[in-house]
């Protein structure tokens, strides 16, 4: 196991230097000159535009850039804006932000989802896994910003239930936000534990265990679900590293202050060392996600060993 | 139980929403929240030129002058007197007591020094080119002999102040201008030209991370990506006091999100509703009362490039102006709220002659055709746009109304971004004619004219030349009494008339919104909110 994780964590090196590599290639060969538009209808002053681009080292061939890059990331400086801000402090106060909004989502779709699952899974072609069937098509054929806007539309301004937008980012502020990031999610959830519960609860061991007269819960809850859990374990990990980097419509609609809109701002602005910063924690999130989701298979199924 | 979770969850939201609601009584000490995008450059005045910085440092800062909110003249701000005998040099004379929000003092070296610092090439600010007619600005601002992209380097300048900037003594001080330039003691309004305090140059880093200003609000606190706070400053000398406490700058990732926030009286102001609250007119039964709208300094034109055939003949621009039913289409599309243009200067600028264009901006089909028969051109006529910016409607409704009126093949051709479009239009790389606009940089006459018709100037994209305009311009900027300027400049409107290098079409209604909390809140002409107007009821 500890000889696999090292491993695993060796093989995230090149992986991590050869996407940082490519977004910074990408995020400066963006068309058009990053300081163009910058002054307003009219062009920048020469000065200007020369300091910038002297500041992040633009009048360098791309390799040596990225060294320079590089070479103060691994030191822990992520650079500056163009507007002065440290990105570093920037996406300290924006990740938790956008985590907390992650964790809101997955505990929905995780409880919400394996709860509807296994349900219908246990009742196969009973009303209410006709019901759930038809609610979760109904919540993967709608995308999130139709969602975002009608649940903003009736229960912020029509009813008045909810702030439309979130003032403090707190646990409770975002549970609603929380939701419509989690709907379509939620629903893949509910069919994935759906398909697994209906297939295996005729496995020999389900029957073995149950002829043995252990009690229905605990065949359902630990031999069943376990041996279900798997693909959904999958998807709710790739899922948190999604939520983390592909917030933005949520966040847009309900003006959460977190990486999302952060990263969307900075393209727009051609921001070019928040970008690359932003998008390299991503990685790193995403990487460490994988790898802890390849860990829990482990644990869910002892036929699965790493050494 | 999937409604019944639901359910719960918003309960749960809603408790903690009324938690975090402060309601503040009395409106002398209430606060307002405004809507604002995360500023994109530090906040030094002479550094920011983009709405986001501005809108923080226009309420920190006051300048020699500063435009009135209900019709954007110039009026005297920190400035006692702005005196002139040639439009050359400018004795400028400061009104005394004033104060910097840390207790220093406003005096002429407070202008002169934030003045030459933004002008040094060195400091690579964004403003600096703003001082480029005062004398002097070659030696602290010397060209890069090749360009930005140049390799070689810009020259270190010799020297690091303006020779055309003089204390005379501590509330005076003079500005002798390279060439005489009548309009300039309008332009100073401008935030670039704000006055900086002696902690700026002493630590920047710390001005930067807590502007110092002199104006009706002084800095309180900045959370990026979420607010910036102001609060009033009691000891301010000037007469745009405001009549509540704080101020608050909320960033706002889109503008939907601002509106939702609005309609449920979250947010205090929005100085221009989205694309969803104008569409078929949701606004009026969302915010009824609410609605704040005025005519704001910005029209809509057509552009040709001179560099491309058959746009360089005078008889086709004059038939495809002609041949624009403007009366009709700002009905259609835009339901009244845009004006038809009868000239290129704006209706709220002091001079403004109504009827300037003439008969070449009047829907006529009769002589449109004449013209366009005389022009001997009979192919397709291409009108060019983006579309980000709702613009494909009317740019299609303009392509059918030349097309119905002239009977001649005329289309529109879509651009995907405003950058690309923008790019297209600096390189000279149009295909045919294309949608253009302008914004009032300061509310002068001068504006409508010279930075898009003179020969070379920075904003004659379409490369239009003609002397005689050039030397009309010349002459109204050395003009020596406004009057005088303004007769000049009304002439060099006529000569445009004549050439049509673009075809004006219609001047805006911005549409702004503001909460039930205010009484009145007003828009400016620049489309900012008026802060000196707002009444907290």
């Amino acid at each position: 196991m500890g000889r696999y994780v090292l491993r695993r964590l060796l093989q995230m090196v090149p992986v991590f230097l050869g996407t940082t590599f490519l977004i910074y290639a990408l995020v400066w060969a963006v068309p058009g000159d990053p300081f163009e538009g910058k002054c307003g209808e009219r062009d920048c002053p020469e000065s200007y535009v020369a300091a910038m681009r002297e500041k992040f080292n633009l009048d360098d061939p791309l390799v040596v850039q990225y060294g320079k890059y590089l070479l103060n990331l691994v030191q822990g400086d992520f650079g500056q804006t163009s507007a002065g801000l440290q990105v570093g402090e920037r996406i300290a106060a924006t990740f938790p932000v956008t985590l907390r909004l992650a964790l809101v989502a997955l505990l929905v779709e995780a409880v919400i989802g394996i709860t509807a699952g296994v349900v219908s899974g246990l009742r196969n072609r009973g009303f209410l896994d006709s019901l759930v069937l038809v609610s979760t098509l109904f919540l993967i054929s709608i995308p999130v910003f139709v969602t975002g806007y009608v649940v903003q539309l009736v229960f912020g301004l029509q009813l008045g239930w909810i702030s439309p937008t979130v003032s403090t980012p707190t646990f409770g502020n975002l549970i609603v936000p929380g939701f419509v990031l989690a709907s379509l999610s939620m629903a893949y959830v509910t069919r994935l534990t759906r398909a697994g519960i209906a297939e295996n609860r005729r496995a020999d061991y389900v029957r073995t265990a149950l002829a043995k007269g252990l009690p229905t819960n605990r065949v359902i809850g630990v031999h069943l679900l376990r041996n279900s859990l798997i693909p959904v374990i999958t998807f709710l990990g790739t899922d948190l590293g999604a939520f983390l980097g592909g917030a933005i419509i949520t966040e847009g609609i309900f003006n959460v202050p977190g990486i999302g809109g952060l990263v969307f701002r900075s393209i727009l602005t051609k921001d070019g060392a928040m970008v690359t910063g932003l998008v390299t924690v991503l990685v790193l999130v995403y990487l460490l996600m994988t790898l802890l989701v390849d860990l829990l298979y482990a644990v869910l199924d002892p036929r699965i060993r790493y050494d | 139980m999937r409604a019944r979770l639901v359910a719960a969850a918003t309960g749960v939201a809603l408790v903690a929403a009324g938690c975090g609601a402060a309601e503040t009584t009395g409106s002398a000490d209430a606060g307002i929240t405004i809507f604002n995008t995360e500023p994109e450059n530090p906040l030094v005045p002479g550094n920011t030129t983009e709405t986001g910085g501005s809108r923080v440092l226009d309420p920190l800062f006051t300048g020699l002058v500063e435009y009135r909110g209900e019709d954007a003249q110039p009026a005297n701000a920190m400035a006692e007197s702005i005196e002139t005998t040639d439009s050359k040099v400018f004795t400028v004379k400061l009104k005394q007591g004033w104060k910097f929000h840390d207790g220093s003092p406003v005096t002429a070296k407070s202008f002169v020094d934030a003045w030459n610092w933004t002008a040094y090439g060195p400091n690579a600010t964004q403003g600096a080119t703003f001082f480029s007619q005062i004398q002097g600005y070659q030696d602290v601002h010397p060209a890069d002999p090749d360009g930005p992209d140049g390799p070689e380097k810009a020259p270190t300048p010799t020297t690091d102040a303006m020779s055309g900037l003089v204390v005379v003594d501590d509330h005076t001080f003079t500005i002798t201008l390279s060439e005489a330039f009548s309009v300039f003691p309008v332009t100073v309004g401008y935030e670039v030209f704000a006055p900086l305090p002696e902690a700026f140059f002493k630590d920047r880093a710390a001005f930067e991370a807590a502007p110092i200003g002199n104006g009706p609000f002084k800095f309180v606190s900045r959370q990026p990506g979420a607010e910036i706070k102001l609060t009033r400053y009691d000891d301010y000398q000037g007469s745009d006091k405001a009549t509540f406490k704080d101020l608050t700058l909320k960033v706002y990732q889109s503008r939907e999100s601002a509106y939702a926030d609005l309609v449920a009286n979250n947010l205090d102001f929005l100085e221009e509703l989205p694309p969803n609250a104008l569409a078929g007119k949701k606004y009026e039964s969302d915010l009824g009362d609410r609605v704040v709208q005025r005519e704001t300094l910005n029209n809509q034109t057509i552009a040709f490039p001179f560099y491309l055939k058959p746009y360089d003949n005078v008889d086709l621009r004059r038939a495809i102006s002609m041949a624009i039913n403007r009366e009709e289409i700002t009905q259609r599309i835009f339901e009244g709220t845009r004006k038809p243009a009868d000239g290129w200067v704006h209706p709220l600028m002091k001079g403004y002659t109504p009827g300037q264009c003439g008969e070449y901006c009047t829907y006529n089909p009769a002589k449109a055709k004449e013209s366009f028969q005389k022009s001997g051109y009979t192919g397709e006529i291409l009108l060019l746009s983006n579309t980000d910016g709702g613009h494909q409607e009317w740019a299609e409704a303009v392509a059918n109304s030349i097309k119905n009126t002239l009977g001649v093949e005329t289309r529109f051709v879509p651009s995907t971004s405003f950058g690309e479009f923008r790019q297209k239009v600096n390189a000279h790389e149009m295909t045919g004619m294309y949608r253009s606009g302008w914004i009032a940089d300061y509310p002068s006459i001068q504006n409508w004219l010279s930075p898009l018709f003179r020969t070379g100037a920075s904003s004659n994209d379409g490369l239009y030349s003609n002397p005689a305009f050039d030397a009309k311009i010349a002459e109204a900027d050395k003009a020596t009494s406004e009057d005088e300027a303004i007769k000049l400049y009304l002439e060099a409107e006529r000569i445009v008339a004549q050439d049509m290098p673009s075809i004006p079409l219609w001047t805006q209604n911005t549409i702004a919104g503001k909460s039930n909390r205010l009484k009145v809140a007003n828009l400016d002409p620049f489309r900012t909110l008026d802060v000196p107007s707002v009444e907290v009821g």
